[in-house]
């Protein structure tokens, strides 16, 4: 697999089925990676420096767009603010609760948490409504309509339902990121099944496959990578959604914490929370790009990467 | 279909189509003919070649025969049978590749028996004898993107082999490959075609491909594609292909050829002129 890399050998049936060496130790993938670091750090830092200096020479006022060194600095200050689930409580203070660093994770988890559970539901619910679609032809009738009819709905539109379902707590954040995600995705999961190679289909049909078979062993494993693109490119919808689903008081949470800073006027906790969001967002992305890598082992990783 | 006199024919023909006929979308205003009164005999272990221009439904009657898809008139029989549904005695193999892009070299080989509930140590030796014939033995546990073109075309006719397939369908099995590893399979396919017994018919339009390889070559017009008239192949095996023989055969092949490829584009051109 670490071969990936290497260039394809020349086209021709008389190679040898041996394979390209594999290298001893992976120095290109770890200059690449290096290399990619950098310039992250790079486009990350003259982003700062750019507010930095316009903070610098006076042209931001430092109590609306705090720069990066101001907000980052009060890290310790702004944590207590995380975690608001107690402060709700009669008879809690401000300083009741857990220590600030552990009310920052309790917070990012319980965001992380919504936005996972509710991606899974969705990519489980989708895949199967999306075949049922396909499989049976009255199923389609009565649902597609609907489904189709439901898509364009801006999931903030459901806001009002997911309270009305759940009220408050983990409920109806995690209903909004299902909404969110789940009519596009039996979409595109009807899409995808129109797009399966006929000629994988027809070897399957010659060898003597049921319409069971075909489905199971053929069109499923052939849209699983297209599948998997959906998600991620509806991950970051996910975050949003939870952080509005949060922010109008369904909950605790990321969102919760930016409401209280607007509530507030704390911009420093703003901007704070902004950076954990983009970081929790990056580093989901990363994570779902492993799964994906490890799940669609057959397709090529130049592939999965340019996707 | 049983009201037509049908002229008769041999239940130990590996293929016989009576007046075949294919309409695509029939009944829509899409509608067009692909094929039309196809008759056509092939006998066990024949070796047939189908010449044509492009777009002239060569590859339709291929599908006709492999029963994936239904005629529209006329009607085709396998060893006495009547063709309604596809069959493993029966396999097709694509121009791309068609190998299961998940599943390893001898996973791809053994599907069909996987499909009949196989058990895997049995599937894999069945695997193992299959990958032998076609010289890929040492590829059984590769992935398909692992391997060249011609090799996966390779384990494509492996795949094809571990079904015992009566009949060989090939549409135009090595047209992505290149002109030094085309003539390798071509060599590789006529020893496979040997050893099997199989009937093949073997959709191309290379002129040169079919005199190399085929008993008769069974030449198309454009559409709706007929049969315009079929050329046996009397060389001796293995054949020189630059003997004179080969060469009256080529030029013969391509004046039959030339005209209905001129046919054709003039048709295009009207229909583009409109």
């Amino acid at each position: 697999m670490a071969s990936s890399s290497t260039n394809p050998l020349p086209d021709t049936a008389l190679r040898p089925a041996g394979g390209p060496p594999f290298g001893s130790l992976p120095w290109a993938a770890i200059a690449q990676v290096a290399q990619r670091l950098l310039w992250g750090a790079l486009s990350i830092g003259l982003f700062a420096g750019l507010w930095e200096l316009c903070w610098a020479l006076g042209w931001s006022d430092p109590k609306l767009l705090p720069p990066p060194h101001v907000f980052i600095g009060s890290i310790v200050d702004q944590a207590k603010f995380f975690n608001t689930v107690n402060r709700w409580q009669i008879g809690a203070g401000v300083g009741s609760g857990p220590s600030p660093a552990m009310a920052v994770v309790y917070t990012v988890l319980s965001s992380t948490g919504r936005v996972l559970t509710g991606l899974v539901i969705a990519f489980t619910l989708a895949i199967t409504t999306g075949v049922a679609i396909r499989y049976f032809k009255l199923f389609e009738r009565l649902t597609l309509p609907t489904i189709t009819l439901l898509a364009p709905v801006s999931p903030i539109a459901w806001l009002p339902v997911a309270i009305f379902l759940f009220g408050i707590g983990n409920g109806p954040a995690v209903f909004m990121v299902v909404v969110a995600l789940f009519f596009h995705m039996v979409l595109a999961t009807i899409t995808q099944i129109e797009g399966v190679n006929r000629n994988l289909i027809n070897v399957a049909r010659t060898m003597g496959a049921t319409k069971r078979q075909i489905y199971a062993r053929v069109v499923i494993p052939a849209i699983l990578p297209g599948l998997f693109m959906v998600l991620r490119m509806n991950l970051f919808g996910a975050w949003m959604v939870v952080l509005i689903a949060e922010a109008t008081g369904v909950g605790y949470g990321l969102g919760q914490v930016i409401m209280l800073a607007r509530n507030t006027f704390n911009p420093s906790l703003v901007f704070f929370t902004i950076g954990l969001i983009g970081v929790l967002g990056f580093s989901f992305d990363f994570l779902l790009r492993q799964v994906q890598r490890k799940l669609l082992y057959w397709v090529p990783r130049e592939v999965l990467s340019g996707l | 279909m049983a009201s037509k006199p049908v002229r008769p024919f041999s239940s130990k023909d590996a293929v016989v189509c009576r007046s075949v006929g294919k309409t695509w979308a029939e009944g829509t205003p899409r509608a067009h003919e692909a094929l039309r009164g196809i008759d056509l005999d092939v006998a066990p272990n024949e070796f047939i070649a189908l010449l044509g221009p492009s777009g002239c439904g060569k590859s339709t009657l291929l599908y006709l025969i492999a029963g994936l898809e239904a005629v529209s008139g006329g009607g085709i029989w396998s060893f006495g049978d009547p063709v309604e549904a596809p069959s493993p005695e029966r396999s097709l193999i694509f121009q791309e590749t068609s190998l299961f892009p998940w599943l390893s070299v001898w996973q791809n080989v053994s599907f069909g028996l996987s499909l009949q509930g196989v058990p895997a140590d049995e599937r894999k030796e069945a695997a193992r004898r299959a990958l032998a014939r076609v010289g890929l033995s040492e590829a059984m546990d590769k992935r398909p993107d692992e391997l060249s073109g011609g090799m996966r075309q390779r384990v494509a006719v492996a795949r094809a082999l571990a079904m015992r397939p009566k009949v060989l369908l090939m549409d135009e099995p090595f047209a992505a490959l290149d002109v030094q590893t085309r003539a390798k399979m071509q060599d590789f396919l006529l020893d496979v075609w040997r050893s099997s017994g199989a009937s093949v018919l073997f959709v191309t339009h290379h002129i040169d491909e079919a005199v190399a390889l085929a008993d008769r070559v069974v030449v198309f017009t454009s559409r709706p594609g007929r049969v315009k008239t079929i050329v046996p192949i009397d060389l001796p095996r293995p054949r020189d292909l630059f003997s004179p023989e080969a060469e009256a055969l080529r030029r013969h092949l391509t004046a039959l050829l030339q005209d209905e490829v001129d046919r054709a584009f003039a048709e295009q051109e009207a229909l583009a002129a409109e």
